[in-house]
């Protein structure tokens, strides 16, 4: 078994190497290369159907979960490539959080929502220790507050974006690396939206951003740097172009990314 | 043809009702709503009428005047006294009385009379003495209706008849053996016969039931061409007649595995010495057991594949092995739904006559089942039998045991809904 404990100096958190995903005969992905800064946000964006989310899931293997999926190319992580034949994608998904597109809380207590995880992973130690993990990583995800004297009550009582930074604070509690969020704010009202958004501010510092959205705004405030994709002529995802926030809203090189980003398709 | 020289514009669209004619069309389509709801309910009235009508008819069989008939007064042998206010002295003097020297080598051989008790005397007094016969048996209705003309044909017909009121159902008839006298009849073997054969059934079929519909939902591959086999299988066979899985039961249970299953392999024998033979509470069982798997699989798959994907993704994004998932996050989530389908198919099985008469339920037995590897009877057949016998009382008694048997699913099927409903309570939820 794999084990990630050699911590490479190398400023990037991960490293896709000629990412290329099939479902069945199709081609969704096209050869992507891209490196994720460490400690940064990174937001992929593009119109529907562009293979962001396709390539974000690859980043912990969730398309594993896809039967007919298959996937050519490395994704390089600490110094390892994650579909190495020796890899199990259990390992890679603790070190890899997801939050997905609709809060999707497990139907038991707030408490037990959080404690899921550590758990399932091998967990030991004392209540109290469980009961600081659960406090620390709901307060990671700004959530203590709100819910601190009703920890056992169902997680499916909450509002919305209470429900979806729940679902950040049970990533939080595997103590992950790397979190993948693949729209996590498209069902969300704009108020829940930014207190996501504040959230990610202050878990960069700890932990690095992997963000898929629709929402351009949130992209250029967001983001320290920016994917952007298009499906090619044959329908698969590609990679158009890759930079910072700054440089791919202001100063794109691509003449699609600035018609996408000006409004004038996608 | 013509539609698409002219302006696109000027195509026609059709007419959607304006002024008058809303009203109109609104009211039509109320109607028509008012006419369904018309015929759901009286889906439900026709349902809820045809089981009234079950109820009432076994109700009236079961209660109702019966006249009895003695060869010898009571008060004759006894002064004029109750049987019942005699010592046990007294009795044993009057059975020393009235018997032949046969009769009472006979009865003293079985046991004593004078290590009887006085409940056991007085029994013995009316069976063998009194000679009390049943004489004629009236339904409910017509006790409580035509109470006056009963009375009048039965002082007719049989002058030395008394009337009384009896229950069919009470507890000497639940308490009782089988006998070959209606009369003295109960249905205690076929009781715990029932209670033996179901919860072997649910203790085999229920773990194999939910094992495969997690296994077909969560791990077979529904490409492969042998688990499209398996599942079209599956479902046809919840349709296949139950006396098919009677013949099954023989052949297998019954004929080839009857070491196994007449308990010769495990060192038991047959209660009471009898034969040893296949024909067991335990092929029963796993009879039984294989007539409900499809139901508790296709219920269990339902079930199974209504809990949302995205539960499954959480928990796999968090780092869940398969196993993990399904037992963590899916079972406690699907659990109450299997369970319902779980009790429709017990139910079934408490009722089903078929496929137990080619098993080989007894028909006549006496002696109570006292394991896997007993003969047995079940309600149902005993039901089925009772309806066979051309005496009247024994249709009265097949009433009798309807009601039982009623009240023992009824009680199986209450405490499975609060099982459910306690599993339900503790997956917390909104």
């Amino acid at each position: 078994m794999t084990t990630y404990d050699i911590d490479s100096s190398n400023a990037n958190a991960i490293e896709a190497r000629d990412m290329s995903i099939y479902y069945g005969a199709f081609r969704a992905v096209n050869k992507v290369s891209l490196a994720i800064e460490k400690n940064k946000i990174t937001a992929f964006i593009g119109p529907s159907g562009c293979g962001k989310s396709t390539v974000l899931r690859s980043f912990n293997r969730m398309n594993d979960l896809v039967p007919t999926a298959r996937t050519e190319g490395e994704i390089v992580f600490r110094g390892k490539n994650l579909y190495a034949p020796d890899v199990d994608p259990v390992e890679v998904r603790r070190r890899i959080g997801m939050v997905f597109q609709k809060a999707n809380p497990f139907p038991k207590s707030i408490y037990e929502n959080i404690a899921y995880g550590p758990r399932i992973n091998g967990w030991r130690g004392t209540k109290a220790e469980m009961d600081e993990l659960v406090e620390r990583s709901l307060r990671g995800a700004a959530l203590w507050d709100d819910v601190k004297d009703k920890l056992q009550q169902s997680g499916l009582s909450l509002s919305g974006g209470q429900q979806q930074r729940l679902c950040i604070a049970r990533a939080l509690a595997t103590q992950p690396e790397v979190i993948l969020m693949d729209e996590p704010c498209s069902a969300l009202d704009p108020i829940s939206t930014l207190k996501i958004e504040e959230l990610m501010f202050e878990l960069r510092q700890r932990y690095t951003i992997i963000i898929v959205t629709h929402n351009m705004q949130q992209a250029s405030r967001a983001s320290d740097y920016t994917a952007f994709f298009l499906m090619n002529s044959e329908r698969a995802g590609e990679l158009v172009e890759y930079g910072t926030t700054e440089q791919i809203f202001h100063n794109p090189k691509d003449e699609r990314t600035e018609q996408y980003i000006s409004g004038r398709f996608g | 043809m013509s539609a698409e020289s002219i302006n696109p514009e000027e195509r026609s669209v059709g007419v959607l009702p304006e002024g008058p004619a809303v009203k109109q069309n609104i009211a039509r389509r109320q109607l028509i709503g008012q006419i369904w709801r018309g015929i759901f309910f009286f889906a439900i009235v026709f349902g809820l009428v045809a089981l009234l009508t079950l109820i009432l008819d076994v109700v009236n069989d079961s209660f109702g005047l019966i006249a009895t008939q003695s060869e010898v007064d009571e008060q004759e042998i006894t002064g004029g006294r109750e049987l019942e206010d005699l010592s046990q002295a007294e009795l044993v003097a009057i059975l020393n009385e009235n018997l032949s020297r046969r009769v009472l080598t006979r009865l003293n051989r079985e046991q004593p009379l004078e290590e009887r008790d006085a409940a056991n005397l007085v029994e013995v007094i009316e069976t063998e003495v009194l000679k009390t016969e049943l004489v004629a048996v009236f339904p409910l209705w017509e006790s409580l209706t035509q109470r006056a003309a009963i009375e009048e044909r039965v002082t007719e017909r049989f002058p030395r008849a008394e009337l009384s009121w009896k229950a069919w159902v009470n507890w000497d008839f639940i308490t009782t053996p089988m006998s070959s006298v209606a009369f003295n009849a109960g249905v205690r073997t076929a009781i715990l016969g029932t209670l033996w054969v179901t919860m072997l059934t649910a203790l085999i079929a229920i773990p194999v039931g939910i094992f495969a519909a997690i296994y077909l939902e969560e791990y077979a591959d529904h490409r492969v061409w042998y688990n499209k086999i398996i599942q079209t299988n599956i479902n046809n066979l919840a349709g296949v007649p139950s006396i098919i899985y009677g013949m099954l039961g023989l052949a297998i249970f019954v004929r080839v595995l009857e070491p196994f299953t007449s308990g010769a392999f495990f060192g038991v024998s047959s209660g009471g010495g009898a034969t040893l033979n296949g024909r067991t509470i335990l092929s029963a069982a796993f009879t039984m057991a294989l007539l409900i798997l499809p139901v508790i699989i296709i219920t269990g798959q339902e079930a199974i594949r209504a809990v949302p994907n995205s539960l499954r993704q959480g928990s796999y994004g968090l780092g869940a092995t398969k196993w993990q998932t399904v037992w963590n996050i899916v079972l406690p989530q699907a659990f109450p739904s299997i369970l319902t389908g779980i009790i429709l198919a017990v139910s079934r099985a408490v009722g089903e006559t078929a496929p137990l008469i080619l098993v080989g339920a007894s028909t006549f037995i006496v002696t109570d089942p006292n394991g896997p590897f007993s003969k047995f009877t079940v309600l149902p057949i005993q039901i089925y039998t009772w309806t066979q016998q051309p005496e009247q009382e024994f249709k009265i008694i097949a009433a009798a045991a309807i009601v039982v048997l009623l009240i023992v699913m009824l009680f199986l099927n209450a405490t499975a809904v609060l099982l459910r409903n306690y599993f339900r309570s503790k997956r917390v939820s909104v």
